[in-house]
């Protein structure tokens, strides 16, 4: 069975996604990826989906759900690469991925998880204003 | 590479996980050679995507037919979707955003509706489903 390589570096989780998922495929990346953020402790998770044509409502569901237990587990997920075909397709169809963090490439996705993990715990919902005082 | 409506119409069996993407790949060339934007291909590639795996999940298997087709000056691609399945019994809630029989959203056919200029739905209950999509060059 077509299994998607998940690299680590540091404390995140890098999936390219490169090959037209399957549906068999994306369900198992989703329990492949639960399963790497519990061995790993991994606090983030990018999903490279650059190279994705379509994006359906299963592959959109899997996105989804892997974003909301990563979440569960202490990590957070960051979607990037969507082209605009796609984005355009997945909203008519119904989907607008809710929950779901994205970027538009690695590199921004990246230094979004990067803010988020260096964030102190706890000062999640300070206001802007109190951060800027601390 | 050109595509008229006097090529031949390309089947693609739909018994397997492996076939709704053959016919997303198979949709996808047919869809280039007759020249629809990305965005239109993409649309016409996801609305196929969602009911080759209707077809597959609850029609228990099927084929899909593909071809260039014209009305007037307008080329397009066509989608027909065949299965000999238990049918749909109440079509107007299969086609409800949100219901579904199975596990999934129930995004499949709404939203392929949404996706494709011309929708055609042929079902009973136990005479199988027969789904008709186009989509045409803007």
């Amino acid at each position: 069975m077509d299994r998607i390589p998940i690299l680590q570096i540091g404390d995140m989780l890098l999936v390219s996604i490169q090959v037209d998922l399957q549906d068999h495929t994306a369900l198992a990346l989703q329990d492949d990826l639960s399963n790497r953020i519990v061995e790993t402790g991994a606090k983030g998770v990018l999903i490279d989906i650059s190279a994705l044509e379509i994006v359906d409502s299963f592959i959109g569901r899997m996105i989804s759900t892997t974003a909301a237990v990563s979440r569960v587990l202490d990590a957070e997920t960051v979607v990037v690469g969507m082209q605009p075909a796609v984005a355009i397709t997945l909203v008519e169809l119904g989907l607008t991925l809710t929950g779901v963090r994205t970027a538009l490439d690695v590199d921004r996705g990246i230094r979004l998880l990067r803010r988020t993990l260096d964030e102190p715990i706890g000062r999640g919902d300070a206001t802007f204003d109190e951060r800027l005082t601390e | 590479m050109s595509a008229s409506p006097n090529d031949a119409p390309s089947v693609v069996p739909v018994k397997a996980d492996s076939d709704v993407v053959r016919v997303r790949q198979c949709v996808r060339d047919v869809a280039v050679a007759a020249r629809l934007s990305l965005v239109d291909q993409t649309k016409l590639v996801t609305a196929a995507s969602e009911l080759a795996r209707n077809t597959l999940l609850y029609g228990g298997g099927g084929e899909a037919t593909i071809r260039v087709v014209e009305r007037g000056a307008v080329t397009g691609v066509e989608v027909v979707f065949a299965d000999d399945g238990p049918g749909i019994a109440d079509v107007d809630r299969a086609l409800t955003d949100g219901w579904t029989s199975g596990s999934g959203l129930g995004l499949g056919l709404s939203g392929a509706k949404r996706l494709v200029d011309e929708f055609d739905l042929k079902t009973s209950p136990g005479a199988g489903t027969t789904v008709t999509i186009v989509k045409w060059k803007r």
